[in-house]
């Protein structure tokens, strides 16, 4: 079935996808290159609409745009990175990192063509068909090992972040016995000497 | 939809490194004040569980489980126990080093048995999935365990370059095999595999384009040129006791998935990616000794000699058969006993407030300890390849599986390196031997049980030099 309108949704998300992406690195205002970042994700999310699975397609605005994104935006407005110094080099190396870059492009242009995949567009599915229902079945059976793994990664991930940022209970005013009890005069006192001054 | 309950047996010794991991780190939060050495004896005990399970749980079959994400076969016992062993003595060797400096005592072994959990993940890997995971389970801890000594701002640096070039992995690994899924439609190894035989001709650039960003990712976590960058920079920043840790371990699980990967997964594109690791085989073993000479610091002198080390293991997996593949699990299971005792003698060599890592530091070692001396003498001489110990034989496999694959060329450069690297072993030797001490004072900052280790660790590489059956038999039966 021949839709040109989903033809249509489809060419101008992508290419909206690949603008955004671009000026995220390209622009000067980290801000705005979040927010472009934010853009990314919109229309990354409306290409998986169009392969029908809506709830990759919400998640991804839900968890990312709404809290991953904005949480980006406030460590990149709380650090104020001076942009302007990172990019000193940055015409510099301009030209061998373009020349790098098409150079890749068009390989990868040359071998990432249809014809190399032999690609089926996938089945359409009937209204009553429930994505989330086929996606938890799968994530909790087939993939359930996987599944575990990554709860792995998350407890990984938080024990190495509070042992980074944590630094020892530091705002509590409890008093440590056996420190005060081995204090040391010479910790505490300083016999500073005073040049006396003659008196006229 | 029908489901059967996969067969967790098989994977009892990852389940139990992960309930004991949770016991330390809670141990640590409660009962650290009452008793401050239990997490790092429950590490202990976990490490030793965890091989008697692995042990226990061998079979001479090969079994595929959770649904093809997981397998247990002969090489992934053997790079088990490897991996647990080595993580057992690294603990050994660095208990006073973490003591005495500003590192979280707790937070380092549930840190360091995270990353050995992934690597056992990611030995057992059997489908994209569980590979990438473990990967990730394995490289996200170390990043945190560099940083780890938080006031010293070139750990911090370390960190961030180590982590830089963990996440150009992990990327150039996804889509290379993101390549290869698009190919073959499929994540599972075996699968993929299966596939691989009756590709249309059509697909096979794509498949040869994903491959290459798969050797790029192993290259990667290998630590092997052109991709080692920043890999003496990480090795010289990180405290000794974590470099003792992230040049060992990891070096095993990143074997490992090569060997999946490579080995396992793409056996008909074996002249393809052959290709490839002979220009990382060279480019390493040329870079590794070459810039290895010039350095003055001993663990980035280890660190070039690491990424060397890979090249000659790469020679092994490159020349394509069996034999070859045996003897380059045999290398990179020598390579990683040798630098656990090199890196491991810096780390214990190292006392309160002061690092024992620049060669100058090591000169004159035999007055100041002459069994210390003598332990590190076996491991520099082992690690330049001289007979009867165990570095030459690895070495000689190697060469001799490079030979049986008519890559008779290679095998001459790989000598003509090897010789040249002996030069720079034989510094840290004439060192310790020949210069006088810069401080006559003797050095007995090491405790018993780290003595015992170390010398452990020293003879073992003699004895594996003399009998070097006892692994290379074991090696051979795995392929």
């Amino acid at each position: 079935m021949y839709n040109w309108l989903t033809d249509c949704v489809f060419y101008v998300a992508a290419a909206l996808l690949v603008v955004s992406s671009l000026l995220v690195i390209t622009s000067r205002n980290p801000v705005r290159s979040v927010l472009f970042l934010v853009l990314c994700f919109f229309c990354s999310s409306i290409l998986w609409m169009l392969l029908e699975a809506e709830f990759l397609a919400l998640v991804l605005i839900f968890v990312y745009v709404g809290a991953v994104m904005t949480l980006f935006l406030f460590v990149v407005m709380m650090l104020h990175i001076d942009l302007e110094k990172l990019k000193t080099n940055f015409v510099r190396y301009l030209p061998i990192g373009a020349l790098i870059v098409l150079g890749m492009i068009g390989l990868m242009g040359y071998i990432i063509a249809p014809e190399h995949f032999s690609l089926l567009a996938p089945a359409h599915h009937g209204a009553d068909y429930s994505n989330i229902k086929e996606l938890g079945t799968a994530l909790y059976t087939h993939y359930v090992y996987p599944f575990e793994l990554a709860a792995v990664i998350l407890i990984v991930a938080i024990i190495s972040a509070i042992s980074l940022a944590h630094r020892g209970p530091r705002g509590r005013k409890s008093q440590d016995v056996p420190s005060q009890l081995n204090i040391q005069r010479n910790d505490r006192v300083r016999l500073v000497d005073v040049p006396a001054e003659k008196k006229e | 939809m029908n489901f059967v309950i996969p067969d967790v047996v098989p994977a009892i010794p990852e389940i139990f490194m992960l309930a004991m991991t949770c016991i330390v780190l809670l141990s640590g939060l409660f009962l650290q004040r009452r008793y401050p050495s239990l997490p790092y004896m429950l590490s202990l005990l976990a490490l030793v569980g965890a091989v008697v399970l692995t042990v226990a749980l061998y079979k001479h079959t090969t079994e595929i489980t959770f649904h093809n994400s997981y397998i247990i076969d002969h090489i992934g016992s053997i790079l088990k126990v490897t991996i647990l062993g080595t993580c057992f003595f690294v603990f050994l060797y660095c208990r006073r080093y973490v003591a005495d400096r500003n590192i979280l005592n707790t937070e380092f072994y549930v840190l360091c048995l995270f990353s050995v959990l992934g690597m056992m993940v990611l030995v057992s890997a059997y489908s994209f999935i569980s590979l990438y995971l473990g990967l990730e389970i394995f490289s996200l801890p170390l990043y945190a365990l560099i940083a780890l000594q938080r006031d010293a701002a070139r750990s911090a640096e370390a960190a961030m370059k180590y982590f830089i070039m963990g996440a150009v992995a992990s990327g150039m690994l996804l889509y290379g095999l993101s390549m290869i899924y698009g190919a073959t439609k499929s994540v599972d190894i075996a699968v993929v595999s299966q596939v691989l035989t009756s590709v249309p001709a059509s697909q096979n650039l794509i498949l040869v384009f994903g491959l290459v960003f798969v050797v790029v990712g192993v290259a990667f976590k290998l630590g092997g040129a052109p991709f080692h960058m920043w890999v003496p920079d990480v090795y010289e920043g990180a405290p000794s006791a974590v470099t003792l840790f992230i040049a060992t371990a990891p070096k095993i699980a990143a074997f490992a998935m090569a060997v999946r990967l490579l080995v396992d997964m793409m056996p008909l594109y074996q002249v393809e990616w052959q290709h490839m690791l002979i220009v990382v085989a060279l480019v390493s073993m040329a870079i590794g000794n070459f810039v290895a000479i010039v350095q003055t610091n001993l663990k980035r002198m280890l660190a070039y000699s690491s990424i060397a080390h890979m090249g000659y293991m790469s020679l092994g997996l490159l020349s394509g058969n069996a034999q070859g593949y045996s003897a380059a699990s045999f290398y990179i299971i020598v390579y990683t006993i040798m630098s656990l005792g090199a890196f491991g003698m810096v780390t214990i060599l190292s006392g309160k407030g002061f690092e024992m890592e620049t060669i100058n530091d090591y000169k004159g070692l035999n007055s100041r300890n002459p069994w210390l001396a003598f332990i590190m003498l076996l491991l520099m001489f082992s690690m330049a390849g001289v007979p009867p110990i165990a570095g030459f034989f690895a070495k000689l496999g190697v060469i001799e599986s490079l030979v049986e694959a008519h890559l008779v060329w290679l095998a001459v450069l790989a000598l003509v390196f090897a010789i040249i690297g002996a030069y720079y072993y034989l510094r840290v030797v004439k060192v310790m031997y020949f210069d006088a001490p810069e401080h006559q004072s003797r050095i007995d900052t090491t405790s018993m049980d780290t003595r015992i280790a170390i010398s452990a660790n020293g003879l073992f590489i003699l004895v594996l030099g003399i009998f070097p059956g006892i692994i290379f038999n074991l090696c051979k039966a795995a392929f």
